[in-house]
């Protein structure tokens, strides 16, 4: 019997990033808008698949997702052994603007969780004009730090298994099992030291507080969708954002936490979908 | 509903932790490589549990006049009565969560707690099967 093959579609391509080559995988399903999904820190694309395989979304959306350099299928540049590494407000931003370049898409829209919600703010400050709407999810321009970040990656301890106990109480009691755990593999597999690399960005690099009130909304729209269940990025943080960001939307999400897109795909798709339809409907 | 809080009731509910743990074969085997003394404060009333090799080789009650221990982790009366709803609320629901609003408190030597995190986590939840029990 034929094997029943799921529309997603992995390819790779190289990206120079800061002046060197990067080896970047990404996955895309659908056709129509570009939608392009940014993971959450120490993660990857996968977090995105169910969206992938929702013809609602599919049927109006190309929706792509990929690796961030470091994680999952993409690789650290080359030397990458004599480095730590440390995602930067100006690296990411570069990474999205130059994935988005390289592959000719046109206004996509760009959403990001966490980490991704995060720049999704900077996206706004400082490329609005080359999206047709932004959408941060678990976004905040700041959260208070709630754990140390040298436990993530030291010899005496499991990173996988650190990083992956500490999110485990990011999601909503609610959340299948399957789907909670599906979550927390990925960050079993991250490398050493690529969750903690990320959050230089989210912690000490990526403070944009002083930043978002000159993001402008009418220049594109900005959607925050946060899950009640986030104790890192709150529904408070997010509230608070926005209050200093005229026209900009927000969503507290019942019975979801920080990864709303996989730990539970089905509470997400009723909130997510009528965003997506706002969009297509003021194209 | 362990509703009002009561430090008495809660710690009755902690006592439990050894039959709790006794059923749940998966998490014992997750702590296979687990051993550590330390402390778990359910309120104003202080336990002292030795776990060897994921299992509760020592559980007492105190006050301790002296006792030794790697970590504490020491909680009020509605922090461990909110955790263990049987479902709890936001930003009550997670150890973690807990700390960061300043309901709980990790102190001592946080190695061994952070090595087995998962393991200490779902370890100090399993009272939360004696409140969903019906009564």
């Amino acid at each position: 019997m034929a094997a029943t093959l799921e529309p997603i579609i992995g390819r790779y391509l190289t990206l120079e990033l800061s002046g060197r080559p990067h080896r970047v995988y990404f996955e895309q399903a659908g056709e129509g808008i570009p939608l392009v999904c940014l993971h959450t820190a120490g993660a990857d694309g996968r977090q995105f698949r169910h969206l992938m395989l929702d013809e609602e979304i599919t049927r109006h959306f190309r929706v792509l997702s990929f690796d961030m350099p470091w994680h999952g299928k993409s690789l650290p540049p080359q030397g990458w052994e004599n480095e730590d590494y440390r995602l930067t407000t100006a690296g990411y931003t570069e990474m999205i603007v130059a994935f988005c370049r390289a592959l000719e898409l046109d206004h996509p829209v760009a959403m990001g969780c966490s980490i991704g919600g995060r720049i999704v703010l900077n996206l706004a400050i400082e490329h609005a004009a080359m999206f047709r709407a932004l959408i941060g999810l678990e976004s905040a321009d700041y959260q208070a730090p709630w754990y140390d970040t040298a436990w993530l990656n030291r010899p005496d301890v499991h990173g996988g298994e650190v990083c992956a106990a500490l999110v485990s109480g990011l999601m909503a009691p609610q959340s299948p099992d399957a789907t909670r755990h599906e979550t927390l593999w990925m960050y079993k597999q991250s490398g050493p030291g690529v969750f903690q690399g990320d959050l230089y960005f989210y912690r000490v690099d990526g403070d944009l507080r002083a930043k978002v009130d000159r993001i402008d909304t009418t220049a594109c729209p900005l959607y925050l969708l946060t899950g009640e269940y986030d104790f890192s990025c709150t529904p408070e943080d997010t509230e608070r954002t926005a209050k200093k960001i005229a026209g900009a939307k927000v969503t507290i999400m019942r019975e979801l936490g920080h990864f709303p897109m996989s730990e539970n795909p089905a509470q997400f798709r009723r909130y997510i979908l009528p965003v997506l339809e706002k969009i297509r409907a003021t194209m | 509903m362990p509703g009002d809080f009561d430090n008495d009731r809660l710690a009755a509910a902690f006592e439990q932790l050894p039959r709790l743990l006794d059923c749940e074969p998966t998490l014992v085997r997750r702590g296979a490589f687990f051993d550590a003394r330390f402390q778990v404060g359910i309120g104003t009333i202080p336990f002292d549990l030795t776990i060897a090799a994921g299992r509760i080789a020592a559980f007492a009650r105190g006050p301790f006049v002296m006792s030794s221990w790697r970590f504490a982790v020491r909680g009020g009366a509605e922090a461990w009565g909110r955790l263990w709803q049987p479902v709890p609320d936001p930003g009550w629901h997670d150890l973690m969560a807990l700390g960061k609003r300043g309901a709980v408190v990790l102190e001592g030597d946080l190695q061994p707690l952070m090595a087995n995190l998962q393991y200490v986590k779902d370890l100090l939840v399993l009272p939360r099967r004696i409140f969903a029990e019906p009564r």
